[in-house]
């Protein structure tokens, strides 16, 4: 593993810092194939600022995110995350699951695009489950994961039905509920109002702007135009770190939807690349 | 009258010895079930097997023997057990406790209270109190070992969660010196009291099973039970039909086909005693009923 | 977070003749953490569990276990009376089958009630009211206390055997594929009981399970295992979105798409 320094210019009051950071997938199902997806990645995002990925699709946009989370490991290059109990910048990159953890537990939120539903358990819980387990009292907790539903307009005869039966985008508000309803210092939100309707989309914008006025550090991908222009500071082209291109002639993968044509191997490749989305 | 083809007491020297060895091992360590290797006797097992091969082991020439099954000396087991040893050991016998020097039952302690000297055996059918919930032996006798005991208690729990009160009425479990839980034979729970601190030395035999075990004289048997539910023996609250006693154990007889019935001591020596002394029935002690 | 392992795995191996049942494993587990041991049928897991847990004698390595008292010996170390204690109080397993781990014939409040008799506990009413309490936690209902388990469903013995496990405040659980034996809508209910008790109770758990999905539900971190060896760990999530090893690979994409 090379090792890169942070770049230089990062100040110390940034809350996540990537530099160097490589991915690639080797796909030993397809005879060991390796497929880079993104290289020498590097930014710092810092409290109050919104961090927005660019690019076209299948660009490395969900891989960035989900290496800054940990789901994904890297090749190379250093994630660091300040942590919020320590003030320390610690590296995430390093992938040592409990270190992570801890992370996740304080100091970096995520909003993926879909649900993971758990069986059986209510909307309001899956709210409410993220403060409960920081310790924060059960109904206290449910009260703020009420008012948070509500103010997402979801109807309050579902808080207590697990959300697997509901629509996409009742799904997708008890998610950003989930993920706003803490206050992490950074949040990793990963095209939030897919699938909301505009009054909604305009309290999730409000939502995002108000955690901004508190200075958590928002890195994000929006594909909603609207969305992205409401809330935006900075915008990063995640194109200039595309490791792709180079290989694509060779190789022919995309990350995009192969036609039908292509059968199991193909969509087995897809969901390597992609990582299965439970 | 002894047959020259037998020897003394049916069982050869060389047999009996290694009897006794198990018998001083299981005096040496009240409660625990030393295994034997025990011989085919000529009755079948169930019939006191292990109680014989004790007897035989211990009986000398100048011993007294008297056999009771049930409390009773006139019962076949205890009659045929007594001509047995009359026969091959030519000891004599007797139905009066102050006179034996080993008493052999089945299911019950007299309620004469032993003294020092005597000798009690008692046949056993199922040695191991753990054996009911735990069917493997190697596990039953590591849990022995380790004083692993919970696990009676949760028979002793079934009972009051399916009859409001432990309803375990014979073979009830005892603990002994605080180490081994035991069971004391099938002598109904009324006994057990009997056991604590005996001056007597008490000697169990299972002949199916292979198994002997001990109290010494004046060792301490507890039986178990809850704090909440506590240990309680069976009470009559009537008086014995024949000899008018009470605090003794009674049994029912039934005296004619048309529910008549009559409760009487299961101790027949106990009883004839007390009535050669002049104890009689009181007038109308007939239909008691039992009370537990 | 706590500082100190509840269980160091050091170079566990065990062998039958030349057969390797597992080899070279090593893992730490802290407490109120859960990690899965995932693999198909034959890869060791099992094995692996029940080396740990004491059920299997290890040919090499060290299993080291922090005790309530601070100690941390190897399991080896202690006296056949110490492990047998620590099993029913310290630790409880959690069987596939759960005829393996209940008393069938013996009333579902005296199964939970067991261990605390176990421990010393003589009264019996309150021996029964813990019972109930845990009858309930499991959702099983207060008046079925004086049945037997053999009247009982599937999942009702899972749930039965899960709060025999628990009476005793254990710290570390190990499950055998919990929710292996069965219906997908019972292994939902059970699964979901795991996990709220699990993060209720702060336990540290091993759970071994071919099912990705349980070990991404229950588990935080995950050992991957074939023919015996570790192949790969880490962070579950990771294990699972971006799988390294070919096995791995192989195992994650033979999941089917619901």
């Amino acid at each position: 593993m090379t090792f890169h320094q942070p770049t230089g210019s990062m100040p110390q009051s940034a809350l996540l810092s990537a530099s160097g950071v490589a991915k690639s997938f080797t796909m030993h199902l397809r005879g060991g194939i390796r497929l880079p997806v993104v290289e020498d990645v590097g930014f710092a995002l810092h409290p109050g600022e919104c961090l927005v990925l660019g690019g076209p699709s299948g660009v490395g946009k969900s891989s960035i995110l989900r290496m800054v989370y940990g789901n994904y490991a890297i090749d190379g290059g250093q994630i660091l995350v300040r942590n919020r109990r320590t003030g320390e910048l610690d590296d995430l990159g390093g992938g040592d699951p409990r270190l992570i953890l801890d992370l996740r537990r304080d100091s970096i939120g995520y909003v993926s695009q879909f649900l993971r539903a758990v069986p059986r358990v209510s909307a309001l819980d899956i709210v409410a489950e993220p403060l409960i387990s920081r310790g924060t009292d059960p109904d206290e907790a449910r009260e703020r994961a009420t008012a948070l539903l509500d103010r997402l307009h979801l109807p309050s005869a579902l808080f207590g039905l697990p959300p697997a039966t509901f629509s996409g985008g009742e799904k997708q508000r008890v998610n950003i509920a989930r993920g706003f309803i803490t206050d992490h210092p950074v949040l990793l939100l990963d095209e939030p109002t897919a699938s909301l309707d505009a009054a909604n989309r305009d309290v999730v914008i409000a939502l995002i702007k108000e955690k901004l006025q508190a200075g958590t550090g928002v890195l994000g991908i929006f594909h909603d135009q609207p969305v992205r222009d409401a809330v935006v500071t900075r915008t990063i082209d995640v194109s200039s770190f595309s490791a792709r291109k180079k290989i694509e002639a060779v190789t022919e993968p995309s990350s995009e939807r192969h036609g039908s044509s292509q059968q199991t191997s193909a969509s087995l490749q897809e969901e390597q690349f992609r990582g299965p989305q439970r | 009258m002894t047959l020259p083809s037998y020897n003394f007491a049916y069982l050869d020297e060389q047999t009996k010895r290694m009897i006794r060895r198990a018998i001083l091992k299981a005096i040496a360590i009240p409660g625990y079930q030393v295994p034997f290797a025990s011989r085919e006797m000529p009755m079948p097992y169930g019939w006191g097997t292990g109680g014989v091969q004790v007897t035989a082991a211990i009986l000398g020439p100048d011993d007294v023997l008297k056999v009771i099954d049930q409390g009773a000396d006139d019962t076949t087991n205890a009659v045929s057990i007594r001509s047995f040893f009359a026969k091959t050991a030519g000891v004599a016998t007797t139905t009066r406790m102050p006179d034996a020097t080993i008493v052999q039952t089945r299911h019950r302690i007299p309620e004469t209270p032993l003294k020092a000297g005597q000798i009690i055996v008692y046949q056993v059918p199922i040695p191991e109190p753990l054996r009911f919930l735990e069917p493997r032996e190697t596990e039953t006798r590591l849990m022995h070992g380790l004083e692993e005991y919970g696990l009676v208690h949760v028979k002793l729990y079934e009972d009051i969660a399916q009859h409001g009160h432990i309803a375990t009425t014979y073979a009830y479990p005892v603990k002994v010196e605080d180490r081994y839980v035991m069971d004391p034979s099938p002598i109904p729970k009324f006994d057990n009291p009997k056991m604590h601190n005996s001056p007597a030395l008490q000697l169990f035999g299972a002949g199916r099973e292979k198994r002997i075990y001990a109290l010494p004289p004046f060792t301490k048997v507890v039986s178990l039970d809850f704090e909440d539910h506590p240990f309680s023996v069976q009470r009559f609250d009537a008086p014995c039909a024949l000899c008018n006693a009470r605090g003794v154990y009674l049994d029912e007889v039934v005296t004619d086909d048309r529910g008549g019935r009559m409760f009487v001591c299961s101790d027949t020596d106990h009883c004839e005693t007390r009535r050669a002394e002049g104890h009689s029935p009181e007038p109308a002690a007939h239909d008691v009923t039992e009370t537990v | 977070m706590t500082t100190s392992p509840i269980l160091s795995v050091r170079a566990l191996e065990k062998r039958y003749g030349t057969f390797i049942g597992c080899t070279d494993v090593s893992f730490d587990l802290w407490p109120g953490e859960v990690l899965a041991i995932v693999g198909e049928s034959g890869s060791g897991k099992t094995t692996l569990l029940n080396c740990i847990s004491g059920r299997l004698d290890r040919s090499s390595g060290q299993v080291l276990y922090r005790m309530r008292d601070g100690r941390f010996p190897d399991l080896d170390d202690l006296s056949e009376a110490e492990r047998r204690f620590l099993m029913r109080t310290d630790w409880g397993f959690v069987h596939q089958n759960p005829a393996d781990g209940l008393r069938m014939r013996v009333s579902a409040g005296a199964n939970v009630g067991e261990r605390l008799m176990a421990v010393g506990e003589r009264h019996y009413g309150e021996i029964r009211h813990t019972a109930t309490e845990w009858l309930s936690r499991v959702e099983i209902a207060a008046e079925r206390i004086d049945d037997q388990p053999v009247a009982f469903s599937g999942g009702m013995r899972q749930r039965l055997q899960i709060a025999r496990n628990l009476v005793t405040r254990p710290r570390l659980i190990f499950m055998d594929e919990p929710t292996g034996g069965l219906d997908v809508s019972v292994q939902a209910r059970v699964l979901d009981l795991l996990r709220s008790l699990v993060s209720e109770l702060d336990l540290a758990v091993i759970i071994v399970t071919h099912d990705l999905a349980v070990a991404r539900l229950l588990s935080q971190r995950m050992i991957v295992m074939k023919s015996g060896r570790v192949v790969e760990s880490g962070l579950t999530d990771r294990v699972l979105d971006d799988p390294r090893h070919p096995y791995t690979q192989l195992l994650v994409a033979s999941i089917p798409e619901s």
